[in-house]
């Protein structure tokens, strides 16, 4: 592995998205080399066991990530795509199994970048138990993009006899999230220094696969899980509200929160309930599984910090708070973008 | 509005320019100290001071705010009715 | 975290809750005659709903949201004027996050940056200052916004750029002054406000006695008060206990935080910087007589308005009038609620503001909005 072909340049440039050999001696040393597709062909060619197993089915998703910046704290744009995607099959319930690999790249990004990029996303699959097995390069002209973009799609099976989905929510199901909220929205507003705010927040960003594998094993009837991303746990949250058609109350002294994480949204008048996650996994576990679920998460890496946090009940589609007081509020989608409360 | 938030000194990074470190929650900042300086501004270190849009613009006074917790736990006249209440279920006991 | 999470004690809030139900008894007040007591600042009316203080309180007490939101009270022209501003291409303008999204007569910043104009969200002057050090061939302009808890900082980042000879910095002068429209709303004759809770982060720069008017002559109850929960309760409490003994006076409950008579440096700092306008224009309420700063001339080459000939820097001062069928002005004098307004969630929601109280979340409107008030609309039709 990582066998490095011919020498290339140290920065991309627009001939490396020009069909010639340039760009061929950047797909082979710095993707291929590492990926190690079986065949030179446009294409994956995919057989696998577990899809032939009756009342199997295929889950296909795919996703397309920007990060400013590219590398942070805990992670960088290649950490995310393999992460969001595998992730995106595991709370469907799919085991993953391929992904492709497609990346936008801004002439002039280092190829170091690149290739520490690469070798992020080839350890985040080889942990996830998924393979890279296609993928395609662009260049554009500088400022045509910011420095790289990934797009990831993947494929998994669904074994046969599993279904999750939020319409399978049911009244006293409780809420159940694997740690701490907001630390990958955190880490990023530090991480991108406009604020000037500095502390010790890592992005809480990893595979979910095996962590939901653990949850099914403990906790078969698990009726919908999520991955909260885009919009943090209140989106998330409220749309499976919506699907489910029930109220969702989370509990305000319940919620996991680092304390840096905290202190960042008391700083800029933020709510972390609507901080960027890229692995927080949010389960609906019937009340009678809910222990084993929770003893089986926190006997994991990824789900330590598992704990309750709510319940869903009969009632309108939406999303309440207990607050500290005992006082309820309506936690709603977020319109647009959060942005800091402080004058 | 005017969000303000209790943080506290850790260091002086440019007496010219009157900046410290604060630091909230784990959360570090660097903001002004015009509004709070001292003659020596290290004698600022380790003061809790209120912070607005990255300036320090006041103190915290320690007594003030012990003298306002306690009376936010002062029951004042509830606190007969709760001994009341005590002393009406303790009899309760002792009568089972 | 220190001196804030003490303060969100529930044992301690049953406390304040009981102490305010038993004065609310005393007094006598219902929901049908409920006792009207204003907060006047933005992030005190954000408390209240972020904790649900106003469904925890007794039915007797309604809470009447004041002109305290910077951004809220900000008329449409002079956010025309900063976009003007932010689209010269030699400007990077710079601005807290909480204006992006105030609406102009035809966009917001938010837009404008959409748009191309180079727009950077900051959290401090300091970081405007720092841009203008860093990009010496750009003109570095910041959003100069918020009441007199604001207002030092812009004055002492001022102070700083002339010691500096910064040619490429200036602040665009929004700030404006919270006692003034106190008296425009006690004046008003419709008025029914029976006590206040005061603006702790603003009184700890200027003191309390600049409401000693309030007590002495309208005969109101005054408690200045902080921003966590606890606080709130407790300086209602003490609205509440003047309210019954018949007493109209300055409170000072946030006294870890406030001195009485103000922080002199920022006073100082003001004062040197700083000049009274004749008049100022507040989105919903109108013209008010000295309620907004300019930059003296001492400064005049930091302040945007000179600069850019823009706003009162401009040979003829444009004026735009409030949206039409926008009801702010009526919400902040508390002579109706926020889903008594034909807009609320219909014309106005905070997506698509149309007054500026559904602007920022800190304004009554987007506040009831954000914590459930549009439910109410929604059950109702």
């Amino acid at each position: 592995m990582n066998v490095i072909t011919k020498p290339v340049a140290d920065r991309v440039t627009l001939a490396h998205g020009g069909g010639g050999t340039a760009m061929r001696d950047l797909i082979d040393s710095v993707f291929t080399s590492v990926f190690q597709p079986d065949a030179m062909e446009d294409q994956a060619r995919l057989t696998h066991a577990a899809l032939s197993e009756p009342g199997a089915r295929l889950a296909m998703t795919t996703d397309s990530f920007v990060v400013d910046p590219v590398e942070f704290p805990g992670g960088d744009i290649g950490k995310i795509a393999v992460c969001g995607t595998v992730n995106d099959l595991a709370v469907g319930g799919a085991r993953p199994l391929w992904l492709s690999a497609a990346f936008i790249i801004e002439e002039g990004t280092d190829i170091a970048l690149l290739r520490r990029v690469v070798a992020s996303m080839q350890a985040e699959a080889e942990k996830a138990g998924v393979r890279i097995v296609t993928g395609d390069t662009k260049v554009v002209g500088r400022g045509m993009a910011d420095t790289l973009f990934v797009t990831t799609s993947g494929v998994g099976v669904i074994p046969p006899g599993r279904d999750l989905a939020a319409a399978r929510i049911r009244p006293n199901d409780v809420v159940i999230v694997n740690g701490v909220l907001g630390d990958h929205g955190a880490a990023i507003l530090a991480a991108r220094g406009e604020m000037a705010l500095s502390g010790d927040i890592v992005s809480d960003c990893k595979g979910l696969g095996h962590l939901m594998e653990t949850v099914l094993a403990a906790a078969p009837n698990t009726r919908a899980a999520r991955d909260a991303t885009r919009g943090g746990l209140a989106s998330s949250l409220n749309e499976m509200a919506e699907a489910a058609n029930l109220s969702i109350e989370i509990d305000e002294t319940a919620l996991p929160l680092r304390k840096e994480v905290k202190g960042m949204c008391e700083i800029l008048g933020l709510d972390p309930l609507y901080l960027a996650n890229e692995g927080t996994l949010v389960l609906f576990v019937p009340e009678a599984e809910a222990d084993a679920a929770l003893q089986a998460m926190r006997a994991t890496e990824a789900g330590q910090g598992a704990t309750i946090i709510g319940r869903a009940f009969d009632g309108p589609p939406r999303v309440t708070m207990r607050t500290l007081f005992g006082g309820a509020r309506i936690v709603d989608m977020l319109v647009g973008e959060q942005l800091p409360r402080i004058c | 509005m005017c969000l303000g938030i209790p943080g506290q000194i850790v260091a002086i990074t440019d007496e010219t320019r009157q900046m410290a470190m604060a630091e909230v929650s784990g959360i570090r900042r660097e903001v002004n100290v015009a509004c709070i300086a001292t003659k020596d501004l290290a004698d600022l270190i380790g003061f809790w001071t209120l912070i607005h849009v990255g300036f320090a613009m006041s103190l915290i006074d320690e007594d003030e705010a012990a003298r306002t917790l306690e009376a936010l736990h002062d029951l004042g006249e509830a606190q007969e009715t709760l001994e009341a209440m005590a002393a009406g279920t303790s009899a309760l006991e002792g009568a089972q | 975290m220190k001196y804030a999470e003490e303060f969100r004690d529930p044992t301690a809030a049953r406390i304040q809750l009981d102490r305010i139900a038993r004065l609310v008894a005393e007094i006598g007040a219902t929901a049908e005659k409920p006792l009207h007591i204003m907060e006047i600042c933005g992030g005190h009316t954000h408390a209240i709903f972020r904790y649900g203080l106003d469904r925890l309180t007794p039915p007797g007490i309604e809470f009447i949201h004041g002109p305290g939101c910077p951004v809220c009270v900000l008329p449409r022209s002079r956010v025309d004027e900063c976009i003007e501003i932010a689209e010269r291409p030699e400007v990077i303008f710079t601005t807290f996050g909480d204006a992006m999204r105030v609406p102009g007569t035809r966009k917001s910043l938010l837009q404008a940056k959409a748009e191309g104009a180079d727009i950077r969200m900051v959290y401090s002057p300091l970081d405007a200052l720092d841009l203008a050090r860093r990009n010496p061939d750009r003109e570095v302009v910041f959003f100069g916004l918020g009441f007199e808890t604001t207002t030092p900082s812009t004055a002492l980042s001022i102070q700083q750029a002339a010691r500096e000879n910064l040619p490429n910095f200036s602040v665009f002068c929004n700030h404006i002054t919270v006692p003034e429209p106190l008296r425009v709303l006690l004046d008003d004759p419709h008025m029914m406000l029976d006590g206040f809770v005061g603006p702790g982060h603003v009184s700890m720069v200027i003191g309390t006695h600049p409401y000693d008017f309030i007590a002495r002559d309208y005969g109101k109850p005054i408690v200045v008060a902080g921003f966590e929960p606890l606080d709130l309760l407790q300086s209602v409490a003490m609205v509440l206990e003047q309210i019954r003994d018949g007493r109209a006076e300055v409170e000072n409950q946030y006294a870890r935080v406030v001195p009485e008579d103000g922080n002199p440096v920022s006073l100082a700092a003001i004062a040197d910087v700083y000049e009274r306008r004749p008049t100022f224009e507040w989105r919903g309420l109108g013209e008010i007589d000295a309620s907004g700063l300019k930059i003296r001339n001492a400064y005049q080459s930091f302040d945007a308005e000179q600069k850019f000939s823009v706003g009162y820097g401009a040979d003829q001062l444009r004026r735009v009038p409030d949206p039409e069928g926008c009801a702010c002005g009526q919400v902040m004098s508390g002579r109706i609620k926020p889903v008594d307004c034909p807009q609320f969630g219909r014309g106005c929601t905070p997506e698509m503001p149309l007054g500026a109280l559904m602007v920022s979340s800190e304004g009554a409107c987007a506040a009831y909005y954000q914590y459930g008030g549009h439910r109410a609309v929604e059950a109702a039709e």
